[in-house]
């Protein structure tokens, strides 16, 4: 036990090693100089408490997205679909902030109204994946990606249509809601607000109990092992595999939800900002498991701020981050690979 | 819009369809021998970039088309790689790729950013680009978009009816029985990937030295693609002509778009330019639904009569996957 605890640490540390080797290859062949672009992503992440405040006010939807994936992983299901859920979200959140912001309630009151929109625009659109799939078969990836697409289409329609800013729609959005509309700021800080990480800690820590310490996460677990003995078991696969979209769309729709009320304070139009896709590469790296999303998460989260600057600085694409954490993902499944096969060669030979 | 007009509009519309063809040919002769490669999206970009950078480095097209075909290669070779020695799920794999390629081209591709290259010309056809019609339809092409219409032809061809043909659907199908008949399945799935990766390769060049000539990174257009050419190959019922058919609709709903866009101002350009993509699922759930269990449930209620008329559709539509798509072959 304790040797493959060893060796897993191995293989986990030499994927690392050769993601890094691989992303300076690539910086060298772009012609730039490999150690000046790490310290710009480095300083650009935690140089200063202003950017750092800016990784944690990206961590939130990460993790957020990411903690909601568990649960789909965990019944087996690959939802890809996650981006438009979190769109949808956006677009329910801003909807009720629009129908309400002249009602003159309490602005808290309207604020968790406009959140719980949020979430349930989410759920709503992950339940049609999940109806895709289970009344008309087609496939979570291949539904998903599609009502991904429709996601985009529909949130382009509202801002350049029904709900275009006074004079010309533009790219940058809808108008901007009022002040009194925004989630409470930290003192001292631009953007970040205390209260998104209070949801993302939360969650995590939701989803982490549902799946080790209830009944329900067992059974979903079950299914996601083995649906047609879990069948057998009594375990009712499809109203489980439908449960595990909705929480999903919860978490997806509430990253919706923040991305307006806390970070743009208005509808965008890439208002999902990649973290649905980018959830699916911290879960796929940290084995589906819920004990490691937040540090990982936190990591992603560091990269993507940080390599903000590298345009303006450098002269480099910002996308290295997405190389980096593309070649580290790739070379810890390739990794993982390479050690089972390791393990069982030496098995057939003892 | 003169008769004319249409013609050399509904050309292009055939040789905007010449890249997805290529992908969906190439995605299907990967998918029939049992890997799924879901890396096209970020694989055509990768391609697209590599071809033009070559390109304009060069000054040789053929390189360019070369570079794709070897990038495409490469990364199917990867996955490959990770499912069939490394039993990895070829759905991750895939998709990191898939994000993976996306962000290298644009990263690599930001230096060349904007630059003119030389560009695949059109090659009418001497005599048969003089026939009425057809002349302007289909003889005043590029060689790529008269290769895409052979290869069709060819892949069918190769695919339902030769030898080497046969044992590529075994493969993907029943591969114990596959290798019981001798076949070496996994050294099989190896060069069938590979080879259709390189065929979905040569799609981004397409792109990049001709229909979409130029790379302009996150604005080129091409994010999004490969995720329909993956629906098209379920579309297409791992057949090359249906699969032909989709990439046809696709470049006709695309160019419908464009045509239908100043009559409808109230409708942003963006909007119409996803539409095929919703188009896209509802199609995919006409081609699955058949394979529901409440539908069949609900047919048999029918009238014996109206039941058989509507599953006679539905089987029409249907598609079955390759019985083993996705799934690692150990011999005991």
């Amino acid at each position: 036990m304790r040797d493959s605890r060893l060796s897993n640490l191995l293989f986990q540390t030499g994927s690392v090693v050769l993601a890094l080797v691989l992303t300076t290859l690539v910086l060298l062949v772009a012609g730039a100089q490999p150690l000046e672009a790490y310290k710009n992503i480095i300083l650009g992440s935690v140089g200063s408490w202003d950017v750092a405040a800016n990784v944690l006010v990206s961590w939130v939807p990460l993790l957020l997205a990411t903690s909601g994936l568990l649960v789909t992983f965990t019944v087996g299901l690959w939802n890809i679909g996650i981006e438009g859920q979190i769109t949808l979200g956006a677009i329910f959140t801003t909807w009720a902030l629009r129908v309400l912001q002249q009602s003159g309630w309490n602005p808290g009151v309207i604020i968790l109204i406009a959140v719980l929109a949020g979430m349930v625009g989410g759920s709503l659109w992950a339940l049609l994946t999940g109806a895709l799939k289970t009344f008309g078969g087609v496939n979570e990836i291949f539904g998903g990606l599609g009502l991904n697409f429709v996601a985009v289409a529909l949130n382009l329609w509202l801002i350049f249509g029904p709900w275009k800013r006074p004079g010309v729609a533009s790219m940058s959005g809808t108008l901007p809601f009022d002040r009194s509309l925004w989630m409470p700021i930290a003192e001292g800080s631009s953007r970040l607000t205390p209260l998104t990480i209070v949801f993302a800690v939360v969650g995590v820590l939701v989803v982490y109990g549902m799946i080790e310490g209830t009944y329900f996460g067992l059974k979903l677990k079950a299914v996601g092992k083995n649906p047609k003995s879990a069948y057998i078991l009594g375990i009712p696969t499809w109203q489980h595999m439908m449960a595990s979209f909705a929480l999903c769309g919860l978490f997806a729709g509430l990253a919706g939800a923040v991305q307006v009320t806390a970070v743009y304070h208005r509808l965008i139009p890439s208002i999902s900002s990649g973290y649905g896709y980018l959830g699916l590469m911290v879960a796929m790296l940290v084995g589906y498991r819920a004990s490691l999303a937040a540090p990982v998460a936190l990591f992603f989260a560091a990269l993507n701020v940080g390599s903000i600057q590298l345009p303006i600085v450098l002269k480099l694409d910002s996308s290295l981050s997405g190389v980096l954490q593309g070649t580290l993902v790739l070379f810890v499944i390739l990794g993982q690979g390479v050690r089972a096969r390791l393990i069982k060669k030496s098995k057939e030979e003892a | 819009m003169t008769d004319s007009a249409l013609l050399i509009s509904l050309a292009g519309v055939l040789a905007a369809a010449a890249p997805v063809l290529f992908a969906v040919i190439g995605e299907t002769i990967s998918e029939r021998a049992g890997v799924l490669n879901l890396s096209m999206n970020g694989m055509i970009l990768l391609s697209a970039m590599g071809g033009f950078a070559v390109t304009l480095f060069t000054k040789s097209v053929v390189l360019g088309f070369l570079t794709g075909a070897a990038i495409g290669a490469l990364v199917s070779l990867v996955v490959a790689f990770a499912s069939l020695t490394l039993l990895r799920s070829q759905v991750a794999v895939g998709f990191v790729l898939a994000l993976l390629c996306r962000d290298l081209s644009y990263f690599l591709g930001n230096p060349i950013m904007g630059q003119v290259a030389p560009r695949l010309s059109q090659q009418p056809i001497p005599l048969l680009d003089r026939l009425p019609l057809l002349g302007t339809l289909f003889f005043h092409q590029d060689v790529m978009t008269y290769l895409s219409f052979i290869l069709v032809f060819l892949v069918w061809f190769f695919i339902f009816k030769t030898q080497p043909g046969l044992v590529l659907r075994g493969i993907g199908d029943r591969p114990a029985a596959a290798y019981v008949r001798g076949a070496n399945v996994n050294r099989l799935r190896y060069l069938y990937a590979v080879l259709g990766g390189a065929i979905a390769g040569l799609a981004g060049p397409i792109y990049s030295l001709s229909v979409k000539a130029g790379w302009k990174g996150t604005i080129s257009g091409l994010d999004g693609v490969g995720w329909i050419v993956l629906s098209i190959t379920i579309f297409g019922g791992w057949k090359p002509f249906r699969a032909a058919l989709g990439a046809y609709l696709f470049a006709l709903l695309q160019w419908l778009g464009l045509v239908l866009q100043p009559s409808l101002p109230s409708v942003p350009s963006q909007v119409l330019q996803v539409a095929p993509f919703p188009l896209m699922i509802l199609t995919l759930l006409f081609v699955n639904i058949g394979n529901a269990e409440w539908v069949e449930r609900s047919l048999a209620r029918l009238p014996e009569n109206v039941r058989r008329d509507i599953s006679r559709v539905l089987r029409a539509l249907n598609a079955t996957p390759p019985a083993a798509l996705g799934l690692p072959f150990e011999k005991e």
